[in-house]
């Protein structure tokens, strides 16, 4: 049991209504406990306690005593008399203690907070109807539940920047800013770098850069996603969409092996933006601005989008047909699998080896990670690759020993996930001697070579699941179509070990692969792909413990602790 | 027979020769009793300040003893003393007075204070725009560190305590005591919230803090001098020792005034100290304890009960000058800044004023305050220029209402009382300038930029 869960249970009561929370948990989240909101702009749970909005008040009380005899003093029913504070509190400051009242829909509370929108909209622009914010803005929910519905302001409105560069990714509104200091807070708390403040003063004050210090910091996008209003917009994703137009979808991240929870949002099969997900056993409610550009892969230009055999265009059942021949005229196969695929793919390419065996390699994708939500390992799913059996030890960044079995003649036939040979430390000249056939999302010198192509769908086309560096199993959902004709990896892989197997090759989903897999693989045992929750789950990591693995720490991650 | 000042911590400032000099403070017995709290134990100190009920002169009045009490030692963090030399409230002029004239005598306090508390290091924080009386410290401490009164074994007696001078840059809100440590610990003076952070738990970096008035800590000395119970002999009981009051506006004889808390009346004050009002005008308001406290109209009877249970009915010349008495008749004692205001002051243009001085001052950290003042001063700037309306006066009281008890620190009461007291009080003035029965000004904005 950690910290939290022995903290001690305190009785407070929320408008009357008893209920049980850890002593000293905020009153923002205490009262949510009963259901009951209460509204805020400038606290953030994974932020320090600014206290600035004055959106938050709330009564607060506690039962009287008696100064001499110490004792409960009692209303004429027989209750415990209240002593109820002479000013309304900010919940997001006031700590739960035993026996506290709290009043959240008092009439004084309803003022306060139809106060405390007036005042934040006096000032504010009328910009909803062209605002990114509009339709998930904290100012236009609580100006509908809070809001006195008209305007009592008659003089002239502040004018204030309304398009300054913050950085290489983030363009400031500053009109619609409410001086909330969440961003901040998240640069000097969170990147531990600060980069933004505030000048001038009272209503005039105004966010913007250090001198000369651009907000460049990869985690700057985190900042739009925080700002409770318009103020801080994504040059990137500025005046492309209404967001009530897109359609969010549960992802995860690839861009490395911590396995950042996102929701990619799109509308009718175009992709628009990457936001994190919260999941605080993984990145809390943060992600990188490198993460959030991963979705332009799916319309580059060097997307492989059709099936090919010897360079020329074919169906899938041909190109199938032609790897099965292939293998007829040479089997002597090896296969160089990939730690980007999903553990589904994976677990299929390991049945094809079991039924067409032949040496596998995988290679290492190591880079420098920031110890924050990039890990030093560039690939998501390098753990599944172990679960699923495809190799057994750390993987290394070349492949010598593949490049030994080409140049001896042991191997005739490449079999090529997602990988760039070239770039691996096989030489063109090397893969001229064999034939090879390569299943990938992007074109390259490999898939030039390849006598066949099979084209892969992004993470972002598919459903599946990855295994971060933790050992957690985490599942992605497909947000958009692939290209027209292209079909879930899973699909090809499937129906290639069917016609290995002389089985007919029948459409498979992702429940009967799980079956298999649960059944197949004793890590996944109890498994299925339905009953992974959104946060993953963690696997037995311990069968591993032997892997150096490269990954240092990272956001809610040591190495050094891993069970 | 007329009232007339009693003077302690003004003692000796106005005597013809008196330089801020240390030879000639000590010359006037200075230093003796720092000399003599040294050889105390520092709780005994405490229980003398207890004893003598000094209230704090900064503004709200708190008792010194208790507020020292407050302070965190269990945590094992050094603890600081911070003087507030920041003097900004409008119409305040006393601090002023014993920094420029009397330095050594603030020097002695504090370092008695220091002791008292054990602080580990003491901070004079001063106002910005008087950098000739940081001067004047600065040169007070050189004197004093070279005589052994503060620095390292003061006085032989193996208590340490140096002192700091920091200049303010002009605002207002570095006044406010948790505003005043973020900007000495080199930060944007955005007062803190409380809870947590309570200046005796988490103060100065995060340490136990005491943070008192320049005319507070003067008192210390004197209050130490005399016995703690000696001290809470002057002046009334709960409203101990002598005050300072600076007075201006309309009246004959402005300037600061020193007597005991309740030695003396407003009317005693305006007309017996001051000279009264220029000839043939009329009393028509006091603003008692500096802008942010309540206007008082000098119409009003002033009626209820003291604390005691004794029936009051007092004329605005009627109120005893000190802590509570303004508290009964709704206003508060503040600064001891008393405006005076006669029957040719427009009182709507008078409240403008007052608004775009909190309106500049407001520091913009929280909602209310930011967005209020700005608001308030829009509207009074508007009603000067002309273009007043009937619902103006409803819009101010309503406006200033939302600021009141819903702000981090008390700028909120300060910027909200002035508008909550002028139009509560002068309401038919704001209404006359809705039907145009005033005469416009030509001004288009108050600005004090």
């Amino acid at each position: 049991m950690n910290e939290q869960e022995t903290a001690k249970q305190v009785t407070i009561y929320v408008d009357g209504q008893a209920v049980q929370v850890p002593a000293g948990m905020n009153l923002i989240e205490a009262v949510a406990q009963v259901g009951k909101e209460v509204p805020h702009y400038c606290y953030h749970p994974k932020l320090s306690i600014a206290g600035n909005c004055r959106m938050c008040l709330v009564e607060v009380g506690s039962p009287m005593r008696d100064r001499q005899t110490g004792e409960a003093v009692l209303e004429t029913d027989g209750s415990p008399k209240i002593g109820w504070a002479p000013k309304p509190a900010i919940a997001c400051a006031e700590q739960a203690r035993e026996g506290m009242h709290v009043r959240t829909e008092s009439n004084l509370i309803k003022d306060c907070r139809n106060g405390v929108m007036e005042f934040l909209l006096v000032n504010h622009p009328l910009d909803c109807p062209i605002c990114d914010q509009a339709g998930e803005c904290s100012l236009q929910e609580f100006a509908t539940d809070y809001g006195r519905g008209y305007s009592r302001f008659i003089e002239e409105k502040n004018v204030k920047p309304k398009r300054t560069r913050l950085g290489p990714r983030i363009t400031l509104d500053d009109e619609r800013c409410i001086l909330c200091s969440r961003c901040v807070r998240f640069c000097d708390e969170i990147i531990g770098e600060s980069f933004l403040g505030f000048v001038d003063r009272g209503s005039y004050s105004t966010l913007t850069n250090y001198p000369g210090k651009d907000f460049d910091s990869n985690y700057s996008l985190n900042t739009v996603d925080i700002c409770p209003v318009g103020a801080l917009t994504s040059t990137d994703f500025r005046f492309k969409m209404r967001v009530w137009f897109l359609k969010p979808t549960k992802s995860i991240c690839t861009e490395s092996s911590v396995g950042v929870n996102t929701e990619v949002w799109s509308r009718e099969g175009k992709i628009y933006r990457i936001t994190p997900r919260t999941n605080n056993a993984v990145n809390d409610d943060w992600m990188s601005d490198s993460g959030r550009e991963l979705y332009k892969q799916v319309e580059a230009d060097t997307r492989l989008k059709e099936f090919r055999v010897d360079g020329n265009r074919v169906k899938l059942g041909e190109a199938l047909d032609r790897v099965v021949e292939l293998f007829k005229v040479d089997d002597r196969v090896a296969y160089v699998g990939s730690a980007h695929a999903s553990l589904e793919e994976q677990f299929l390419l390991k049945q094809l080896v079991a039924v067409k065996p032949g040496p596998v390699s995988l290679a290492a994708h190591e880079q420098d990670g920031d110890g924050f939500l990039i890990s030093n390992d560039a690939t998501p799913n390098l753990r599944g690759a172990l679960v699923t059996g495809l190799i057994d030890q750390k993987p290394r960044p070349a492949l010598p020993e593949l490049a030994e079995l080409i140049e001896s003649g042991s191997v005739k036939l490449l079999f090529v996930v997602n990988e760039d040979l070239t770039q691996l430390g096989i030489t063109e000249a090397l893969l001229r001697k064999v034939d090879i056939v390569y299943l990938g999302t992007q074109k390259n010198q490999t898939s030039r070579m390849a006598k066949v192509e099979l084209p892969m769908l992004t993470v972002f086309e598919k459903s599946g699941t990855f295994i971060n560096q933790a050992f957690r199993l985490q599942k992605f959902h497909q947000v958009v179509p692939g290209p027209a004709g292209l079909l879930p990896d899973i699909h090809i892989l499937s129906r290639l070990l069917g016609l290995f197997q002389g089985i007919e090759p029948k459409p498979t989903s992702l429940d009967n692969l799980w079956q298999a897999m649960a059944n197949g693989l004793p890590a996944l045992k109890g498994h299925a792909f339905a009953t992974i929750p959104d946060e993953g789950v963690l696997l037995d990591a311990s069968p591993y413990k032997h892997i150096n693995f490269c990954e240092g720490e990272t956001l809610h991650y040591n190495p050094d602790c891993t069970t | 027979m007329a009232a007339q000042e009693t003077r302690m911590l003004l003692k000796y400032t106005d005597e013809p020769g008196y330089t801020p000099d240390i030879g000639c403070y000590i010359k006037h017995g200075g230093y003796e009793t720092l000399k003599k709290a040294l050889k105390l134990k520092p709780e005994e100190l405490r229980q003398e300040i207890k004893d003598s009920e000094i209230r704090g002169r900064g503004g709200a009045g708190f008792p010194t003893g208790v507020k020292w009490g407050f302070i965190d030692y269990k945590s094992g963090k050094p603890v600081y003393l911070i003087c507030n030399a920041d003097e900004s409230e409008p119409g305040t002029f006393k601090d002023r007075q014993l920094m420029y004239k009397d330095p050594h005598q603030l020097l002695e306090g504090m370092m008695i204070s220091a002791y008292a508390i054990q602080a580990k290091l003491s901070f004079i924080y001063i106002r910005g725009e008087m950098f000739r009386g940081a001067k004047i410290l600065e040169q007070a401490i050189e004197e004093a560190r070279a005589k052994g009164f503060l620095g390292d074994n003061i006085c032989g007696s193996g208590y340490s305590c140096d002192m700091l001078v920091h200049r303010g840059a002009g605002a207002y809100i570095c006044g406010e005591e948790t505003g005043l440590i973020e900007s000495l610990e080199g930060k944007r003076a955005y007062p803190r919230i409380k809870p947590p952070y309570f200046p005796a738990v988490f103060g100065l970096y995060q340490c136990p803090t005491i943070v008192n008035n320049v005319e507070t800590l003067c008192h210390v000395k004197h209050a130490i001098d005399m016995g703690g119970k000696e001290f809470a002999k002057i002046g009334t009981p709960g409203n101990t020792g002598t005050r300072i009051w600076s007075v201006s506006g309309h009246i004959q004889k402005p300037g600061y005034y020193e007597f005991p808390c309740g030695g003396i009346t407003m009317g005693e004050l305006i007309y017996d100290l001051c000279g009264g009002l220029y000839p043939g005008r009329k009393l028509k308001a006091v603003i008692p304890g500096g802008t942010s406290s309540k206007v008082l109209n000098a119409e009003d009877r002033y009626t209820g009960k003291l604390k005691d249970g004794t029936p009051f009915d007092w004329s605005i010349n009627d109120i005893p000058l000190d802590f509570d008495s303004f508290v009964h008749v709704g206003s508060m004692s503040g600064s001891a800044a008393v405006i005076v205001m006669d029957d040719s002051t427009d009182m709507v243009e008078a409240l403008a004023n007052i608004n775009a001085f909190y309106a500049h001052e407001s520091c913009g950290q929280c909602t209310p305050c930011r967005e209020g003042c700005l608001w308030m001063n829009k509207i009074t700037s508007r009603m000067m220029a002309g273009n007043a309306k009937e619902t103006d006066a409803d819009l101010l009281h309503s406006v200033s209402l939302q600021i009141s008890g819903r702000t981090i620190c008390a700028h909120g009461e300060a910027a909200a009382w002035p508008t909550e007291s002028f139009v509560d009080k002068f309401r038919d003035e704001f209404l006359a300038k809705a039907s145009g029965n005033a005469s416009a000004k030509p001004e288009s904005a108050y600005r004090l930029i």
